[in-house]
């Protein structure tokens, strides 16, 4: 059979409709960048008037339409770090387990499952479990460790998600030049694939550290305080904390009129602090990266 | 002297049976190869002499293979310890992201040895060994990675031989790299045999027949002859190798 006549023009349309498609997808990616510039540059208008050393390092006085914010930014950093120690061990641990162990089997089949619909629970749903479990059952009270807790569950299973991807990337290759010059699989993992799925795994670790930092809900009925201006003296004590403190004095305020700054004041901190995280991140992962290549 | 005996080995990968029968003496200090066209079950013989077909799922395996008299396979048997005894060279060189020197420092560090000046010293007779030290001994901590392909294929073997084993498995070795980079694997192969029994897969004849001792034919999961390489190359007794090493299948 010989081949029929290529249609005319064809390669012309063929590159016109290439270029009618990129334009679209260079539209609304930019697009997207504006909207995310737009929400920026709204709190950052609305908020930077507020933010001087006294509103970063005092506690709110006045109920709460004067002072600052310290406390709250102090809370928040510590539930950070306490949903990091809850979940990041734990989740790493599950993450190395399920790709490395036992990565076939109904078993964790069914495992990666339900973290899988875990992660699609409404975190308001974490908050009352974590009430139901840590704050009552388990007897800690209202606290940052209950509300460190309930956010470290919240964000396990990104965490063991990252790190089974960030697993399944590295090739089997690798493992098997170590096994094959006796390494155990322990060794195995903690020398040679750890350290290579380490940027990515970084990168996940991060990215739940922004999340828990901006939660309301699952620290509502587990640790956050309306106001407590000292700061905590123990893991049992609550805290304040940035979102909640942005919900409280939006919606339940003693003059709403007047803490309207303040409220942005805070939007802004938080999404300074989740911006300086991300940073962070790049770094750490850079650093990482840095190591395997050793120049 | 026998070093590697494999006793009627019949494997499976699940319900497919991948090596019929097979049984073989390996000698001491000697380059065998194994040739056969892909999917003849060539390498899945070779890597059951370290056992690392023990990851693959499903997988099944009867008879018995002795390494210096020992069923490798016999409960009891720690298989790390083994593949000290056994080393292997992939097909893709597979370095560590790791420094030149952490890399063949690597298989020792793992079986427990810490002296600092031991190690450096076996790294520095192991990359002599494979003639590699010339090229590296300026950059010992710059990234394996920056090596070329056949530098890399030298490490690898380096690595292995690092931890002195006295068996080196070979899983094509040489078919990732140019013929320059394959030359000097195969010259490094010939050396090596004076200090290990080398096992070697490959697709390439001529390479067989330049490096080996003895050959052995894999078709279709069977072994069809083993013999001397030279016996193998000029006087097969079989039809099917004969037609395999002059080009008609394969």
């Amino acid at each position: 059979m010989s081949t029929p006549a290529y249609p005319k023009d064809f390669s012309m349309k063929k590159r016109r409709s290439q270029k009618v498609a990129f334009i679209v997808f260079r539209v609304l990616s930019l697009l997207i960048v504006l909207i995310l510039f737009a929400i920026l540059g709204f709190i950052i208008y609305k908020g930077a008037g507020v933010i001087s050393w006294d509103f970063l390092s005092k506690a709110p006085s006045d109920g709460m339409t004067a002072g600052g914010i310290f406390p709250a930014i102090v809370g928040t950093l510590l539930l950070m770090l306490g949903s990091a120690i809850v979940a990041f061990p734990v989740g790493i641990m599950s993450g190395i387990y399920m790709n490395e162990y036992a990565s076939r089997g109904w078993v964790v089949k069914f495992i990666r499952l339900m973290t899988n619909n875990l992660s699609g629970v409404p975190s308001i749903v974490f908050g009352l479990f974590g009430m139901a479990l840590f704050v009552k059952y388990l007897g800690f009270g209202d606290s940052i460790l209950a509300g460190s807790l309930t956010l470290g569950l919240l964000s396990l299973p990104l965490v063991i998600r990252t790190t089974e991807e960030a697993l399944k990337d590295i090739p089997a290759g690798i493992r098997e030049g170590s096994l094959a010059l006796g390494a155990t699989k322990l060794q195995t993992i903690w020398k040679v694939v750890l350290p290579m799925g380490m940027p990515r795994i970084i990168t996940g670790l991060i990215l739940s550290l922004g999340r828990v930092s901006g939660e309301t809900a699952p620290i509502l009925f587990t640790c956050a305080a309306y106001f407590f201006p000292q700061l905590p003296a123990s893991i049992f004590d609550q805290c304040m904390a940035l979102p909640y403190h942005l919900y409280v004095i939006s919606t339940s305020g003693t003059d709403i009129e007047a803490q309207q700054p303040i409220a942005y004041g805070t939007a802004l901190v938080l999404i300074v602090i989740v911006l300086v995280i991300n940073l962070l991140a790049g770094v750490l992962r850079r650093h990482f990266e840095n190591r395997l290549k050793m120049k | 002297m026998e070093k590697i005996e494999a006793k009627d080995v019949n494997f499976y990968y699940g319900s497919f049976h991948a090596l019929k029968g097979i049984s073989m003496e390996i000698p001491q200090n000697k380059v065998v190869a194994f040739i056969g066209p892909s999917g003849c079950g060539k390498s899945t013989f070779l890597r059951l002499f370290n056992r690392m077909n023990d990851l693959i799922p499903g997988a099944r395996l009867e008879g018995e293979i002795c390494i210096d008299g020992k069923n490798i396979y016999a409960p009891g048997i720690q298989v790390d310890e083994l593949r000290k005894e056994v080393g292997m060279v992939f097909q893709r060189p597979n370095p560590f992201p790791k420094s030149i020197f952490d890399n063949v420092a690597y298989g020792l560090r793992v079986n427990g040895i810490k002296d600092k000046s031991f190690i450096a010293h076996r790294v520095e007779e192991a990359l002599r060994g494979a003639a590699l030290w010339e090229e590296v001994k300026d950059k010992l901590n710059a990234s394996a990675y920056a090596l070329s392909g056949g530098q890399q294929q030298r490490l690898c073997i380096a690595r292995a031989m690092a931890v002195s084993p006295s068996v080196l498995l070979m899983d094509e070795p040489a078919s990732a790299l140019d013929p320059i980079s394959t030359a000097k694997v195969e010259e490094l192969i010939c050396e090596l045999r004076n200090e290990v029994t080398i096992v070697i897969v490959t697709h390439n004849m001529q390479q067989a027949s330049r490096v080996s001792d003895k050959t052995a034919f894999f078709y279709m999961g069977e072994m069809v002859e083993y013999d001397d390489t030279k016996v193998i190359f000029t006087n097969p007794h079989k039809e099917a190798t004969q037609n395999y090493i002059t080009g008609r299948f394969g």
